[in-house]
């Protein structure tokens, strides 16, 4: 490993790995998400390894394990470079007749290819696939190429430049000025700016600061964080590099979830190499920032994914929010002012410091800019992450990439923002989707889950699926989510059971209201959410499916 | 009958172990979950001697000790099979029949969620989500990702566990 204890070494060390790179040579890069791990890719790398070997072509063909490519629908998907050429759903078997004839002589197995559900037609390239040829892909642009574990394919890419720049080249100030010029919003789901926040931190008064990476993914149907973690856990350490200069912190904590074992596997790694080669500790880069990482994991509690509790659930207390303010810019961990940003904010800030922020804001609608992921799921073709410009359209995201509902179903309504969020029924498939749009039309953006459901899927069974998932998460602390939630089950269990009346809805609708500001933690607030958007929007789809 | 019962339930639990989690940890540490897991990881689970270890080993109270263990899922106060059955009851997953898969592994084992199986072979659990929604529904045995179940496929994996066993 390499130490470097210059932004000059690092350049020259870039400049030097991209001398020895070869582009012309022939490299098999395997998925190895946990999404494809699940469909079998340590199998499949595992016959490449064996047969490159065994063949004794270990110095003329690249074999590399890759971060998540995002199609998980069709893993284990390989992609073989130089060309691109794309196979999905690789078994071990493949594997000699891809050496032969795709590796060796640069031939397309046809019986591999990807055929387009839509147009009946094969793909040969990765680019080409509709899956990725309508995603805008900045944040996740290296997911599929990079060795998660390498930090060498990462500096090749441009590692760590944006940090490089921003300690030598940049003031905090400045630093804080790109990020607000930017127009991030925070990822997490709030969409609060991610600058100001940071500029809040810096003016606070009190050391040490704290800068914490919020990688408690609770939103079930999110997973694009832990994919950014698995897969390029460099850049989001980067991203917090730059962070803890822009506020001033020595110290930051990355809180990620127990579940995602691969996720703080990756990270272990990247923090011990980022560590030895001087890229994170005493100094960075030969300037005055110093600053280190440490990973705590939680213990599944959905709750702990809101930043009071996160940070009671690391002072090693019960992982319970508390009223804001005074809020962690002041009062954060242990007290100190500490900042709090979720994966997918900080991995977008090495992209925002290179690029700059004119660059950046050129990418989303007027008051959200950059790109979302979305964790496509639920009753959808292709499903798996998907990266687009922020004001896409659902229409884009569920049918022109997701490929639409499975044959002969109909598209019913896409559930966004997790527990608390909402579902968007399919008068909204063509409104542009970003913070601001979504909130209107009574939903949230969240982290950006996006569950679709076709004409099989009843709404109230789903209403009730998220006031089960709700009540079981209620920390307990504050009474009207502890009960309030314990009620709302009930009258909506007896609605599935054909016990309601006009009542019941009646209850449901109006009862937590009255008690919404009695609740710390700001998703407590909406808990009346699963009811209303649910048993709201598709009154129709109720009786047909239902009842 | 009485003594054969009893070789199934008590589990002695070797609290020398503990030693080597709390040289990892110092005593006025704030990462209690670290310690909790760490510990929990040595002993097969959280008996009641073992938060009583922790508690002494932090000077902190009993009760919060035993506050953090009932508060977080990760955690268990009672004896674990040998292996752990996870499936995920996320968004994703119930769309496409979570629940069914869910029955069908409690109707397998013969217990709830949060249960052990009589011959502690399996612990049954479910967990808000996996993070593996593209595959739904999943469900994971000793960190093994099992994606795409279903209610035929679930008895095949469990059955090849307890071939395993035996």
């Amino acid at each position: 490993m390499r130490t470097i204890s210059t932004a000059d070494e690092l350049a020259q060390w870039r400049s030097d790995l991209q001398g020895a790179a070869d582009a012309e040579k022939r490299c098999i890069t395997i998925c190895g998400g946990t999404g494809c791990t699940a469909l079998g890719s340590p199998q499949v790398y595992d016959a490449f390894a064996t047969e490159i070997k065994a063949r004794g072509l270990t110095e003329t063909v690249g074999l590399k394990r890759t971060g998540c490519h995002g199609f998980c629908e069709r893993g284990p998907v390989v992609v073989i470079l130089p060309e691109k050429f794309f196979y999905p759903s690789v078994k071990p078997e493949d594997v000699p007749e891809i050496l032969d004839r795709t590796v060796l002589n640069g031939e397309v197995i046809e019986r591999l290819l990807y055929v387009d559900p839509a147009t009946g037609e094969q793909i040969v390239h990765d680019p080409e696939v509709p899956f990725y040829a309508a995603q805008t892909r900045l944040v996740f642009q290296h997911n599929g190429e990079l060795d998660p574990i390498d930090l060498a394919d990462y500096v090749l890419r441009d590692g760590y430049a944006a940090a490089a720049k921003a300690l030598t080249a940049m003031t905090p100030d400045e630093v804080v000025q790109e990020v607000l010029d930017a127009g991030l919003r925070g990822r997490g789901g709030a969409g609060f700016p991610t600058g100001l926040k940071w500029r809040f931190c810096r003016e606070s008064e009190g050391q040490p600061k704290y800068l914490i990476c919020n990688a408690d993914e609770g939103d079930p149907g999110a997973f694009m964080d832990r994919s950014l973690l698995e897969g390029t856990p460099h850049a989001i350490l980067e991203g917090m590099i730059v962070a803890a200069y822009a506020i001033g912190a020595q110290h930051g904590i990355i809180y990620v979830r127990a579940e995602y074992p691969l996720a703080v596997e990756n990270t272990m790694i990247a923090l011990g190499d980022a560590r030895a080669a001087g890229l994170l500790g005493d100094n960075i880069l030969g300037t005055d920032t110093s600053f280190d990482i440490e990973i705590r994991q939680g213990a599944g509690a959905f709750v702990c994914g809101e930043e009071t509790a996160l940070i009671a659930s690391l002072e090693g207390g019960r992982g319970m929010p508390r009223p804001r303010p005074p809020f962690p810019a002041t009062h954060g961990y242990l007290g100190k002012p500490t900042n709090i940003n979720n994966v997918e904010t900080l991995a977008n800030v090495p992209l925002i410091i290179l690029n700059g922020a004119e660059w950046y804001s050129s990418v989303g609608t007027e008051g959200t800019k950059g790109t979302k992921i979305f964790a496509l799921a639920g009753k959808v073709r292709n499903t798996g992450l998907v990266e687009v410009p922020m004001g896409a359209t659902l229409r884009q995201i569920v049918f022109d990439i997701g490929g639409g509902v499975p044959p002969g179903r109909e598209f019913k309504a896409a559930q966004m923002g997790g527990p608390s969020g909402g579902c968007v029924p399919a008068q909204f498939l063509d409104m542009p989707i970003d913070y601001d749009s979504v909130k209107e039309i009574g939903a949230i953006m969240g982290s950006g889950g996006l569950i679709i459901m076709d004409d099989n899927t009843c709404m109230v069974d789903m209403a009730r699926f998220f006031m089960e998932f709700v009540q079981a998460e209620s920390c307990g602390k504050c009474v009207p989510c502890r009960l309030g939630t314990k009620k709302m089950l009930d009258i909506v269990t007896r609605i599935t059971e054909a016990g309601g009346n006009p009542r019941t809805s009646t209850n449901l609708s109006g009862s937590p209201r009255s008690s919404r500001s009695a609740r710390c933690a700001g998703w407590g607030r909406r808990r009346r959410t699963p009811c209303s958007r649910r048993c709201g929007t598709s009154g129709t789809s109720t009786r047909s499916t239902s009842t | 009958m009485a003594e054969s019962n009893a070789e199934v339930a008590v589990i002695e639990i070797d609290l020398g172990v503990l030693e080597g989690v709390f040289e990892l940890y110092p005593p006025d540490t704030d990462d209690l979950i670290g310690l909790l897991g760490e510990a929990q990881d040595a002993c097969g689970y959280l008996a009641p001697e073992v938060l009583e270890a922790v508690a002494e080993y932090t000077g902190l109270p009993w009760a919060r000790i035993y506050g953090l263990a009932t508060f977080y899922g990760r955690f268990h106060l009672e004896p674990r099979g040998r292996h752990s059955v996870t499936v995920c009851r996320g968004t994703a997953c119930h769309v496409r029949g979570g629940k069914r898969v869910l029955a069908a592994v409690k109707r397998q084992l013969g217990v709830e969620e949060g249960e052990t199986t009589e011959d502690l072979q399996f612990t049954l659990e479910s967990v808000a989500c996996l993070g593996a929604c593209a595959l739904a529904p999943v469900m994971v045995v000793d960190g093994t990702y099992y994606g795409k179940t279903n209610e035929r496929r679930v008895e095949a994996i469990l059955r090849s566990y307890r071939r395993e066993s035996e």
